[in-house]
């Protein structure tokens, strides 16, 4: 069984690829909220209490656009809604573990975290020390977002706006998509999420994101085929 | 400010509850086969949902499908090399030198 030293830096070396992306996220996070009116110690803030990047961005471009309160919190709810789906997936595999590990988790359970612990998950073989793994994706992801929403708080209008920074997140979406897309159904959920999610852009709330991924799952089982 | 400061601590009690639910509650509940099956589709379905849009979605909201929106052309760049390297570092490093180069150019 590998020790729990090991699966921890297995999933810090795991999520070092992708860091870079978080990176260049985290300083235009920086650099959007100054921008927007938010005081650098509300913007840090946002990165220890919420620790949810794109959540973040939406709230920023909320609080820029002038937005109630109420729109705030309600629009980052529903963006946030897929962190149900994630719980929910995770969850059997973290049942073991006591209710401080379950929590020090949860809190960690970002996109980039969650899809890379979960694919740790799935594997076969000796699972006992894997909260470990999933523990190192974690903290390399959120030693990272702090320092680099610092550094763009920090550096502000010395980092070119012209420079596409935004994009190295979809990018980083797609790294980690392609690899578990395995047969028919995981195809036909992709297909089926990324028409939803375009047919479904009006809806208030950026609705349309839970809409498009409850969709997809439910092609995924009907492609499959029900398994007893 | 203050009422920021409020949604802001309002934003994480949520986040932080949302990504709770299920690890915290699920002793509580038995989870019916049909639904375990589907919530295998979660990563490849959110995650198409996250970046179709960023792809196909201009910033004025509307819908390009065009050889002119370099984010798609960038992104289907990427793609091709995900799937032939399955390499993280490398689809990154192919999207964004793609867009880059995709901007000077058109």
């Amino acid at each position: 069984m590998s020790t729990a030293r090991t699966e921890f830096l297995a999933g810090v070396r795991a999520e070092i690829p992708i860091l870079l992306a978080v990176i260049s996220f985290g300083l235009i996070y920086g650099v959007a909220a100054l921008s927007a009116g938010i005081p650098a110690s509300l913007a840090q803030a946002m990165s220890f209490i919420v620790f949810a990047g794109s959540a973040q961005f939406v709230m920023v471009q909320l609080v820029d656009a002038g937005a109630p309160g109420l729109v705030i919190v309600g629009t980052l709810f529903v963006v946030n809604l897929r962190h149900l789906l994630y719980s929910a997936s995770i969850a059997p595999y973290l049942q073991h573990l006591r209710g401080s590990w379950k929590a020090l988790l949860a809190y960690l359970l970002t996109d980039e975290a969650y899809v890379v612990a979960i694919v740790r998950y799935q594997q076969k073989g000796e699972a006992g020390n894997r909260h470990w793994y999933f523990l190192g994706c974690g903290v390399a992801l959120w030693t990272t977002w702090q320092a680099s929403t610092a550094a763009g708080i920090l550096l502000g209008a010395q980092i070119p706006p012209g420079l596409p920074l935004d994009f190295a997140i979809p990018l980083t979406f797609i790294a980690l998509a392609v690899p578990i897309i395995k047969d028919r159904a995981s195809v036909a959920a992709a297909i089926t999420a990324g028409v939803v999610v375009l047919l479904t852009m009006d809806l208030p709330f950026r609705l349309g994101l839970i809409v498009a991924a409850l969709a997809g799952m439910v092609v995924g089982v009907l492609v499959e085929g029900r398994k007893k | 400010m203050n009422s920021l400061w409020l949604a802001a601590i309002v934003a994480g009690v949520i986040t932080f509850a949302l990504r709770l639910s299920f690890i915290m509650g699920l002793e509580r509940i038995q989870m019916p086969a049909v639904l375990r099956q589907a919530l295998r589709f979660v990563p490849i379905a959110v995650l198409t949902a996250l970046i179709v849009p960023e792809l196909l979605i201009q910033r004025d909201g509307t819908l390009a499908l065009s050889l002119q929106n370099t984010r798609l052309l960038a992104g289907l760049l990427a793609t091709a090399v995900a799937w032939t390297t399955r390499n993280v570092l490398l689809t990154i490093g192919a999207g964004m030198a793609g867009l880059l180069l995709l901007e000077a150019l058109l």
